[in-house]
């Protein structure tokens, strides 16, 4: 693959197979990689994950490999969940804080093996990393590039598994990892995602990328399986009430504005912070965030009407509460769902509020004033996600 | 000694003479406090060593001239044994060809120095005394905070906006241009003599790592020049060495009730999670106590004893990138007899003598320094106590104690014996360009690099101020960001060495401003 001072945007390794099936010619920049915004229509798409197998390139992601004999209790200082408790083969949703116990990312790690992690992010963060390295015996490698990954998501995702020939895998619990040979190498499997459906990530060496790819499409032929773009991972992810760096919060470090950073209580991540565990960075300032109150509440809201809330203020009374920061119409929920940022004594469960909604058609504006009600969480939610064995369709 | 009985209220870890003063005034409010020195003397860097049979000397700082009055009188350090052999001493610029400039106080001597430079050098001094006066007024108190200035902090920054105001237009303009540039600038701007302006270019810059033309030296040249507010009139000697304010504090300290361990390592501060429990000493020892406080430097305290990986990184980031780099090393020299200086009498070879010929020289002696080279003529501060006080050495036999910039701490391929060897000859040897029977007057020498500093008084980077006295280090900087106050982001955890504001030198403020600090939030300390 060629560096990055050689090209304005790089290529992942799965680019020729995505270059084939991209229809539309819909491109966008992800973290210096040319990714699929769409390959052919973006509802086709999202029905290809909740009916059938949706693949998402997720190569792109930013990853880092910690090894060593303190990998483990670097990470645990490092984020705000308890590392120590993530036994080896498995995965971890966490955040990350500065010491203002603002969130710079979220992402996953996996436990690779005995003091072997791997951190996958939304941003690119090594300084940071490096800083936090300082009085730990750790290695720190970016292998986002060493790394080619596929997101296979959807109810029929575990037949085609089964298909290709990876006996047991509908034994993989959620979060679990597994490996399975491949061409005479190995392919790594994790049931994870983005999308809140039954799922999984694998995990290959970039020479291996496009087999894998034709060795997927080919056993999921007959099961409806589909490259997607990110804009109907957007709408997976809103449906299931994940939070998209960037989008729902501005990572602490590229928050330029005083005061635009929050916290991970003030994103509904509270259940992500332990503070049974020894000093991490963010602890002093959570633990008095903690007794003192937050400044922001995060909330789902279930809106009336068909219009996404986008860009909303919401209002309680005649008071601005709050913005929206995501919002869709979520169509297997059949809901109209937005993610909103209140001040902390709103938001309780079962609060109404409205959204001030504007939407354009044909070149006429219109305002709604739409009635929403604070709900507890996504409504996408299928048992299939979690049922181990994996289901089959 | 550790009195196991004793459930005591604060440790102070290292003996120095910061931690000391802090303890005295700790124990004067009631609190049970635990002083604990790795090495067998107290007193830190301000210390006595024999360093060859029957010859002592001062093994780091070797004047004194800054120890703040307020301190000395609430310790009563004279009471307690402090003692000067001599004060006010004059400083003597050499000059090779035996032409000295001798500085006493305002008055200029010899050199050929000119009417114009007389009369501008009072001017100086005057306007330096403005600046000091108004530096005084912030440096027995906490640095105020950027932020969230509470009325404490507001009276501090008020009283520095007022003094300036009150300093006169012009005087404050040329502070506010002087504290920026470099005191080789400000040298050029008034003096015509190259040995007044070598010899104050020193004075800027001792300890540091910088050059005459580095910015920072007109502050490091200002807070050297402390002193003077401090009622002294130059440098003092004190009888017994340097060692013997470390005594006298340490007499005081155990006066006002503190306890005293001496010879015990400190190997780690006891963190329970958030809040600092007490220590644990080489030998496997746990002392604990509600407070912990660190005479140790910023770095040695948060690396070592607190352990960088029990703090979050915004604050190993700050520990990581303060500046601490010593590069300078003490030459001591055992006389058989008074070394004969060209041109000068017994009792001038007893005032403060510089090597510092011109301020290019100086500039000269750095460059090496920055890429890790010793200076092939280094500039030099000589003392020969002997000549006041009798007993640091046999009868009719002398000590002479010598500053030598620059030694960087971080030596191309690292000190070994043999490069100390050549260092050492090198420094006699120039220093015998102007007492050419040197040579024949030494039974033995001993240098001290920044290294040999390091392991002796357990100074990280042998920086003897414990961090560089910068713009970008000092007051609310100093030690960095977050920790200005003497309380630190560990609970229970406090600073009292000279890393802290207003910072180094045998000053005895760090240590008193930590202990009114801890005083002050009383039982939220």
């Amino acid at each position: 693959m060629m560096p990055h001072d050689e090209t304005m945007i790089l290529e992942t390794p799965f680019h020729s197979r995505c270059l084939a099936l991209c229809e539309i010619n819909l491109w966008e920049d992800w973290k210096g990689y040319r990714s699929a915004a769409a390959y052919t229509s973006v509802e086709q798409e999202y029905f290809a994950v909740r009916s059938n197998t949706g693949v998402f390139d997720i190569s792109p992601m930013i990853k880092y490999r910690f090894t060593g004999p303190d990998a483990g209790a670097y990470l645990n200082r490092l984020v705000t969940r308890d590392i120590s408790k993530i036994a080896i083969d498995r995965v971890a949703y966490t955040v990350w804080c500065d010491d203002k116990g603002h969130v710079m990312d979220d992402g996953t790690i996996f436990h690779l093996g005995e003091n072997d992690y791997r951190l996958c992010a939304y941003a690119r963060c090594l300084d940071w990393l490096m800083w936090s390295a300082e009085g730990f015996d750790v290695t720190i490698v970016d292998e986002t590039a060493e790394v080619a990954a596929l997101a296979v998501q959807g109810p029929t995702s575990c037949a085609v598994f089964k298909d290709m020939g990876f006996v047991g895998i509908e034994n993989l619990k959620p979060f679990g990892i597994t490996r399975y040979p491949f061409e005479g190498s190995e392919v790594m499997i994790s049931r994870t995602g983005f999308t809140g459906d039954l799922g999984y990530e694998i995990w290959i060496e970039p020479a291996l990328a496009e087999a894998f790819w034709d060795a997927l499409f080919a056993a999921g032929k007959l099961r409806g399986i589909r490259p997607i773009g990110s804009a109907a991972l957007d709408m997976l992810r809103t449906e299931t009430g994940f939070l998209q760096a960037g989008v729902d919060f501005i990572p602490a470090e590229e928050a330029i504005r005083t005061g635009r950073s929050r916290s991970p209580f003030e994103l509904g991540l509270g259940w992500l912070v332990s503070f049974d565990k020894p000093v991490f960075n963010g602890r002093k300032a959570l633990l008095k965030e903690k007794q003192e109150g937050s400044r922001y509440a995060f909330v789902y809201l279930d809106v009336d009407g068909n219009k996404p809330a986008e860009h909303a203020f919401i209002y309680a009374g005649n008071k601005e509460v709050g913005t929206v920061t995501t919002a869709a119409w979520c169509p297997t929920a059949k809901t109209n769902v937005a993610f909103a940022q209140v001040d902390a004594t709103y938001g309780k469960v079962g609060q109404e509020l409205v959204a001030e909604i504007y939407y354009e058609r044909e070149l006429k504006w219109t305002r709604v004033m739409a009635k929403c009600t604070v709900i507890e969480g996504a409504v996408f939610n299928p048992p299939r996600k979690r049922q181990t064995p994996a289901p089959d369709f | 000694m550790i009195n196991t009985e004793k459930n005591y209220d604060v440790i102070v870890v290292g003996g120095g003479h910061n931690g000391l003063v802090c303890a005295s005034y700790l124990a004067k409010e009631g609190r049970k406090v635990l002083v604990i020195e790795a090495n067998q003397s107290l007193g830190g860097a301000s210390a006595t060593a024999e360093f060859s049979d029957q010859f002592s000397v001062s093994s780091c700082a070797h004047w004194l001239f800054q120890l703040n009055p307020a301190v000395a009188s609430d310790l009563g350090l004279t009471k307690n044994g402090l003692e000067l052999a001599a004060r006010d001493l004059s400083t003597i610029a050499l000059a090779q060809d035996g032409h000295h400039l001798t500085i006493d106080g305002d008055k200029l001597e010899g050199a050929g120095i000119s009417e114009e430079d007389r009369k501008a050098f009072v001017a100086f001094n005057k306007q330096i005394l403005k600046f000091c006066k108004l530096l005084a007024g912030a440096f027995n108190r906490r640095a105020p905070k950027l932020v969230e200035g509470n009325l404490t902090d507001r009276i501090t920054v008020a009283k520095l906006g007022l003094g300036m105001k009150m300093l006169g237009k012009e005087d404050m303009s040329d502070l506010m241009r002087l504290a920026l540039i470099n005191i080789y600038d400000v040298m050029e701007e008034n003096f015509d003599n190259d040995l007044l302006k070598g010899a104050i270019s020193l004075d800027s810059l001792l300890g540091s790592h910088m050059g005459p033309r580095s910015p920072n030296t007109v502050y490091g040249y200002i807070y050297r020049r402390m002193g003077s507010v401090f009622g002294f009139n130059g440098p003092a000697v004190v009888k017994g060495g340097m060692g013997a304010v470390g005594q006298a504090m340490a007499n005081a300290a155990q006066a006002s009730g503190v306890d005293i361990e001496v010879g015990a390592a400190v190997s780690k501060i006891n963190i329970d999670v958030d809040r600092a429990t007490g220590v644990t000493l080489a030998d496997g020892r746990v002392v604990n106590a509600s407070l912990v406080v660190s005479n140790a430097d910023p770095k040695t305290t948060f690396n070592k004893l607190v352990g960088l990986a029990n703090i979050e990184t915004g604050v190993a980031r700050r520990v990581k990138t303060m500046r601490m780099k010593g590069d300078a090393a003490k030459l001591h020299i055992a006389l058989d007899s008074l070394p004969n200086f060209t041109g000068l009498s017994e009792q001038q070879m007893g005032q403060r003598l510089v090597i510092a010929p011109t301020m290019n020289y100086i500039e000269t002696a750095f460059n090496a320094s920055k890429y890790g080279e010793y200076s092939s003529a280094p500039a030099m501060d000589i003392s020969i106590p002997s000549i006041h006080d009798a007993s640091l050495a046999p009868q009719g036999k002398h000590v002479m104690s010598v500053i030598v910039q620059y030694a960087p701490y971080e030596l191309e391929g690292g000190w070994d014996g043999e490069k100390k060897e050549a260092f050492k000859q090198l420094v006699i040897d120039r220093i015998a360009d102007f007492a050419p029977d040197l040579q024949d007057k030494i039974v033995a020498s001993e240098l001290l690099t920044p290294v040999d500093l390091e392991e002796r008084f357990h100074i990280h980077g042998g920086h003897w101020h414990h961090g560089e006295i910068s713009l970008d280090q000092i007051l609310m900087m100093r030690p960095f960001p977050g920790a200005s106050q003497y309380g630190t982001s560990v609970d229970g955890l406090y600073l009292c060495g000279a890393g802290n504001h207003p910072g180094g030198g045998v000053m005895g403020l760090a240590g008193h401003n930590a202990a009114k600090e801890i005083i002050k939030r009383g039982k939220s300390a």
